[in-house]
């Protein structure tokens, strides 16, 4: 099996693939980039913890007009996982209004985005009907 | 230091294509019509804000735009801001110049905001590139080995306010597609009577839900349209305006509350902006500084750049009950002919979008009707207004304006 590595830092791959936030330890808000600081309460201090792989639907928007190269149409979506809200796309499902619903339940899910000159494949994620 | 801050002269230009003029052209000609609306010269002028995003033909890139109207117009060596603050670009020009005005350093001032943006295409996306080729290495700040557009949502801004109005809609259980496609419905008949919009033709709700599906649910007509235009407005305090000539003062229009805000930290806006939180918190600063109550507001500007995000503004803005933005706009109550008429330019999606231009277009809109000179389209004895711009990262800017007394 070709080697992978994650398409962003915060996603975390093996057998069990999660997203990791974040946390200020000062006052507990999230994020997924790293930060110079925290934005609420500028502790400077994070440590990383799991985010939930399971959630609901709070937007999303069918996008079929997109820059050259992103294939259309696509599902972006926000998720509210157990509290914190992921950005990410709703997959393995047909990107129309009749199968992505606002409030509908979803999961984690991965899948291969391209592979390297090297034979790396790079693993991205996205939210799958639960 | 000045107790109040007036708009003496204001223009814009007929928004919409402009192959054979650049910028500065369009922003001189917006620049001397203020100038001769507000029955000065330029020499009365002492400081210039200008305001531009995207940069012009040639050298002239963004942030350079002030010093080469100067040139076009009048160089008389006063200080020059260029300002850029995204979609709020040209409502930060024009505070610019209330606050160098409120701060004594001049009495009268002018503040520009221009655009080419006409076959800009898609704002705000990168491009996705390809996930395959030379070696993965991790970059930035989320160490991505790949473009993200289209991979971890969309960069494109038709997506993202798509995202915003849905958002709002499901937190309240109301709305559809054909809710806001009837907004841009409304806008589209309200731009018909504006002989300065780009695109002024009505629309039905068909042809708007049938149109081609950018971003759903935004299909092409419910997006801002990409257009030149520039738009200038002269400010001078209150002590200089009673000085001048009874005609300038009838003609004068108030600024009662100016007000920029930037995002204050929310939970769920480090994953989708929330252009609602800073909205509401300039709003309430706005009426409180202005001694305006929303029910007092004759008409509304606000920033249209897509049918999903009117419907929040109207919430933001406290143009109804928290949750009520559906039940307002259901009620007819922001048609040009209702109890609170929204938008009655066009808006963004027919009047146009020029970046910088927009956000003193708004105001002149609003000034066009409180000065009782907006022809067919005038809303009868309009006396308070309120003009609003976002520009997403974000900057939010509301001004809050009266009819001379």
């Amino acid at each position: 099996m070709a080697e992978q590595v994650p398409l962003v830092d915060y996603l975390v791959l093996g057998d069990a693939p999660h997203l990791l936030a974040h946390e200020c330890a000062q006052c507990g808000a999230r994020y997924f980039d790293h930060r110079n600081a925290c934005a609420r309460c500028f502790g400077a201090e994070f440590r990383d913890v799991p985010v939930a792989g399971e959630g609901e639907v709070q937007s999303f928007t069918i996008v079929s007009f997109a820059a050259p190269g992103v294939a259309v149409p696509f599902v972006a979506a926000v998720v509210d996982c157990d509290g914190t809200w992921v950005k990410g796309n709703i997959i393995n499902t047909p990107s129309d209004p009749d199968h992505v619903r606002l409030g509908m339940k979803v999961r984690l899910a991965t899948y291969v985005v391209g592979t390297d000159s090297s034979g790396t494949e790079a693993v991205g994620f996205g939210f799958e009907p639960a | 230091m000045a107790d109040d801050v007036w708009i003496l002269g204001i223009t814009m230009t007929k928004f919409g294509k402009y192959p054979d003029r650049d910028i500065v052209d369009l922003a001189a000609e917006a620049a001397r019509g203020a100038i001769a609306d507000a029955g000065v010269g330029m020499s009365d002028i002492g400081v210039l804000a200008a305001g531009n995003y995207m940069g012009g033909d040639g050298l002239l890139g963004p942030g350079r735009l002030g010093q080469a109207l100067q040139k076009q117009i009048g160089q008389t060596g006063v200080p020059v801001y260029n300002v850029m603050n995204a979609c709020a670009t040209g409502a930060t020009a024009l505070r610019t110049v209330l606050m160098a005005i409120k701060a004594g350093e001049t009495d009268i001032g002018l503040a520009v905001g221009a655009e080419k943006l006409s076959g800009a295409g898609l704002l705000g996306s990168g491009g996705a590139g390809k996930a395959d080729g030379a070696e993965f290495t991790p970059t930035g700040r989320v160490g991505q080995v790949a473009p993200l557009d289209g991979r971890i949502g969309t960069e494109t801004m038709p997506g993202v306010f798509a995202q915003v109005g849905m958002e709002y809609t499901h937190r309240y259980g109301k709305g559809d597609f054909e809710l806001f496609a009837r907004i841009s419905e409304k806008n589209h008949a309200h731009s018909t009577l504006n002989p300065l919009a780009a695109y002024t033709k009505r629309l039905t709700l068909d042809q708007i839900m049938n149109d081609v599906m950018v971003a759903y649910p935004n299909t092409r007509p419910m997006c801002s349209a990409n257009c030149d235009g520039a738009s200038a407005a002269v400010l001078v305090s209150g002590e200089r305006l009673k000085r001048m000539d009874p005609d300038l003062r009838r003609r004068a229009v108030k600024i009662s509350a100016s007000v920029l805000t930037s995002d204050p930290w929310t939970e769920t806006c480090q994953v989708l902006p929330d252009i609602n939180t800073l909205t509401r918190n300039a709003a309430e600063q706005a009426y409180t500084v202005a001694g305006v109550a929303p029910e007092d507001l004759d008409l509304v500007e606000l920033h249209d750049c897509f049918a999903t995000a009117e419907l929040v503004h109207y919430d933001n803005l406290m143009l109804c009950e928290p949750g009520g933005a559906v039940d307002l706009f259901e009620s007819g109550a922001t048609w040009r002919d209702g109890r609170l008429p929204v938008n009655v330019s066009g808006g963004l999606q027919s009047k146009g979008h020029p970046i910088a231009a927009t956000g003193i277009a708004n105001v002149w809109e609003v000034c066009h009707h409180l000065r009782g000179e907006a022809g067919d389209r005038q809303i009868e004895g309009a006396r308070v207004g309120l003009a609003h711009v976002i520009g997403l990262g974000s900057a939010c800017g509301v001004h809050i304006l009266e009819r001379a007394a």
